[in-house]
């Protein structure tokens, strides 16, 4: 491989793994607020353990975020240094204010929500999670308005000498139709994330009646997030989908396969057989009149353009050369995106109604399967940036520069693979550790401290407190509310 | 050399973010570092974490914020930077991320050797950050091969210049000062006597690796032989945080070591300015602040957002700090480890308690 195609390896890589956590701290964030408010408001102690129980799974998740997110902006510079010196004062603009604005806020209050249990008022403290929360959210922001710039490039002028686009209109980054849609579309998606996640977890606890009382609230709740946002999302994309078209007809088309341009009426293949990438017929199975026009223009009599047809328009604009993305990967990626979410939905409404007619904690297959359902938004998340970075290839900023001339000239093969066997050992560590830890801590009993052990040795529970006490040891099986061991964990031990 | 414009002033704010960076981070570079010798055991160790557990992550993001800072502000010297110093920043990204998910990771799980990777990931990964990236700002300041359109020559063992290697080792050093004086305001009964063991021993180091450095950056670097305030300040810093060390006034050690810290890195940013990366091939492919800035619409809008949140950052950053301010313990383990770090009111958690 050339050190073009590694460096492309090593960034799709990067985000990608990045982007398994992100949403999950997102999403959690936001739900263990909910909860630790829930507490607030109402003063039930069970609440209390429930935001410690699932902080505890946003905390290992975080760890893996933030790190990973460093690699990505360090690579930028490494990787892709002709890309950031040629758009850097417009792309590095949302990067900084990210850090300045969003970051200091989810990290600072982080580490103080994590140790300060015990060391703030309960409105404090909560505040701080709230904090988090909207740290998380506002991050997404700043990194999405970047993100978005690429696909559709906004507020900028070309400087006539040095042909290099130049920041002129700061709010059009945070007005562009593509990163007002595709935000919503992240945050909303990162709720689903948290929600499933929750829900899931609820529900391996629900299936072996362990603490049916506490986790009956979890999985309620996240029912109550996990419908209207699946839901909305599925609403949400399918704009975008129009706004993309616009903007990156290239896109669109690639995720149809469509090779000649539909005049109108035109219908969406449910599956297709070839199609690769010289493949211009593909047998397409299941054609659904009409879908395609209405999802990609909102109309259904709208004209989609084709790949051929943007192709000539391309190359006479930007000079000869092939615009096409990889059309396999935009094709299947956008049906793995739409049918997993609709999947999902279709398992939220099963919730739902279980939900109304009073059985959600007792429906065994229900609660069975939902622990396996925590994979599809991983999946859906994954495809949903495949759709949309492939999508924009073989540009880097739609229409401005080509991916080729953004990488770095003086990084070498070797260097790239060096880099990039070295990061695939970290991920592969970190994920199986996070994986590991994730599956170990949902499956505590809430109240449960896996670290009994040193705790009990070093106290019984902090006494000032008030709580009932550690009782020594701990089975994550049979503990029950109140008396389980105490969840003053490490903390608590030195603060 | 015109008046001072936006283009100065964000090279100022970028070094204000990488002393800050080393500054604040310096510290729980060298808890990490110190925690597997000071602490002799698990419980130990745990408190000597934890005492930087609240605030280290929110230090971390300075470092984040002076990357991006420059991505901003400076995408050319970004640009060049960050890929000339490829294979050393691949490096401090792995400590980076080691370290970072030490923290949460090693206590979460009960193992000997769960325990003791995670201890040493933190360990080495701690003293790596420093290290290299001292390496790479002294590079910038000592010179590597950049040709006229400011893209490195060289190969990775061109990074290691006799200067940027001091420079990563006086960067090391101090931040151990830095985490030895730190753990003495913070710790009690036998921790507390270990830290100020070695905050004495590494005062003493300290005194020679800075004092060479600033030396190196006006002999070996033929600056001329004047030193600028902010270096000679440095350096007395340095020299008041051993003594105060060895003389057990601890707040003063800490303070003193934290403007040691500031001085050398401002020291390497205050003799490139103008400059911003230079360029042992030629003189005129220096990079400077003048041909990598970004224009003048970018760093105003970035002045804007950095006058209002600068501040509120500062403000609550010292709000944590403030918060966990007391000194922490060892839980009493059996009732024979720590006599006088037991709490009068019998709980173990003596920053609680008080």
């Amino acid at each position: 491989m050339n050190p073009l195609d590694l460096a492309r390896w090593q960034f799709a890589s990067t985000s990608i793994y990045h982007f398994l956590f992100v949403p999950v701290t997102i999403g959690l964030a936001f739900l263990v607020a909910l909860l630790q408010t829930a507490w607030y408001r109402n003063g039930d102690d069970t609440y209390r353990r429930l935001a410690r129980f699932f902080g505890s799974l946003l905390l290992i998740n975080v760890a893996v975020g933030v790190v990973t997110g460093l690699i990505q902006e360090f690579e930028f510079g490494m990787n892709w240094s002709a890309y950031s010196r040629l758009v850097g004062n417009v792309f590095g603009g949302p990067l900084a204010m990210e850090g300045l604005v969003a970051f200091f806020l989810e990290s600072t209050f982080l580490g103080i929500w994590i140790f300060g249990w015990n060391r703030l008022s309960k409105k404090a403290h909560l505040a701080c999670i709230w904090l988090v929360a909207a740290g998380t959210m506002l991050s997404a922001a700043f990194i999405m308005a970047a993100n978005s710039w690429m696909q559709h490039p906004v507020g900028y002028t070309t400087n006539n000498s040095t042909h290099q686009p130049q920041l002129n209109n700061i709010w059009a980054l945070f007005t562009n139709p593509v990163f007002l849609w595709g935000y919503t579309h992240v945050v909303v998606a990162s709720l689903v994330t948290g929600a499933a996640i929750m829900l899931g977890v609820s529900a391996w606890h629900l299936y072996r009646k362990n603490q049916v009382d506490a986790f009956r609230r979890t999985a309620v709740i996240s029912m109550v997030v996990l419908l209207p946002t699946v839901a909305f999302n599925l609403f949400v994309g399918s704009e975008l989908g129009v706004v993309e078209g616009k903007y990156q007809p290239m896109k669109i088309a690639a995720a149809e396969a469509l090779w000649t341009t539909c005049p109108s009426h035109c219908s969406f293949s449910l599956f297709q057989i070839g199609g690769g990438k010289n493949d211009e017929t593909p047998t397409q199975i299941l054609e659904v009149p009409d879908l395609l026009s209405i999802l990609a223009t909102n109309h259904v009599d709208g004209e989609v353009q084709g790949l051929n047809n943007l192709n000539a328009q391309y190359q006479k604009e930007y000079g000869p050369g092939n615009y096409i993305p990889n059309v396999f990967i935009q094709y299947w990626s956008m049906r793995v995106m739409a049918y997993l979410g609709t999947l999902v939905f279709l398992f939220a409404l099963w919730g739902a109604w279980l939900l109304y007619r009073h059985k959600l904690d007792r429906a065994r297959w229900f609660l069975r399967i939902a622990p396996w359902v925590v994979i599809l938004p991983f999946l859906i998340n994954t495809a949903g940036w495949m759709l949309t970075e492939n999508g924009r290839q073989p540009w880097i900023v739609q229409g401005l520069m080509l991916t080729k001339n953004g990488v770095s000239s003086s990084v070498s093969a070797t260097d790239l693979w060096i880099s990039l066997v070295v990061f695939y050992l970290i991920y592969a560590v970190l994920g199986v550790s996070a994986a590991w830890l994730m599956i170990r801590y949902g499956r505590r009993s809430i109240g449960d401290d896996p670290l009994a052990k040193l705790t009990s040795e070093g106290e019984g529970g902090p006494g000032s407190t008030g709580r009932p006490g550690g009782t020594g040891t701990t089975s994550s099986t049979d503990a029950e509310l109140g008396s389980s061991h105490e969840d003053e964990d490490e903390f608590a031990l030195v603060y | 050399m015109g008046g001072f414009n936006l283009g100065d002033l964000w090279f100022v704010i970028a070094a204000i973010f990488w002393a800050g960076f080393f500054v604040l981070e310096g510290f729980d570079f060298g808890v990490g570092m110190l925690h597997s010798f000071i602490g002799r055991n698990d419980l130990e160790r745990r408190v000597v974490l934890n005492t930087v557990g609240p605030v280290w992550d929110g230090n971390e993001v300075w470092l984040i914020v002076a990357g991006a800072v420059i991505f901003a502000a400076f995408p050319g010297w970004y640009a060049t930077m960050f890929s000339s110093l490829y294979l050393a920043l691949v490096l401090v990204l792995a400590a980076l991320m080691a370290r970072g998910v030490s923290f949460e990771y090693q206590r979460k799980f009960d193992d000997p050797r769960w325990r003791s990777s995670w201890r040493w990931a933190m360990t080495v990964g701690s003293a790596l950050i420093p290290l290299l990236l001292g390496v790479g700002l002294g590079d910038l300041l000592h010179g590597l091969p950049i040709n006229s359109s400011h893209n490195f020559t060289g190969s990775f063992l061109d990074l290691l210049t006799p200067f940027g290697l001091w420079s990563g080792l006086t960067l090391l050093v101090l931040s151990l000062l830095m985490g030895a004086t730190y753990l003495t305001l913070k710790t009690t009964g036998e921790l507390h006597e270990r830290a100020q063991k070695a905050s004495a021993v590494i005062g003493a180091v300290a005194i020679l690796v800075t004092f060479g450095f600033m030396t190196w950056i006006h002999v070996g670097l033929s600056t001329g032989f004047v030193p600028k305030p902010i270096e000679a300040l440095g350096l007395m810093a340095v020299i008041g945080a051993a003594w105060a060390a060895s003389a057990k006034a601890e707040g003063w050690a800490f303070t003193a070591a934290a403007i040691g810290m500031a001085g050398t890195v401002g020291a390497l940013f205050s003799e490139l300015y103008p400059r911003v990366m230079i360029s042992s091939t030629s003189a005129a492919y220096n990079l400077t602040i003048a041909n990598s800035a970004s224009p003048s619409y970018t760093l105003k809008v970035m002045t804007v957002v950095a006058v209002i949140f600068f501040p509120i950052v500062l403000v609550y950053q010292a709000w944590g700090y403030h918060v966990f301010r007391k000194r922490l313990s060892v839980p009493r383990v059996g009732g024979d480890e720590s006599e006088d770090a037991a709490p009068p009111t019998g709980t173990t958690t003596t920053a609680d308690a008080s």
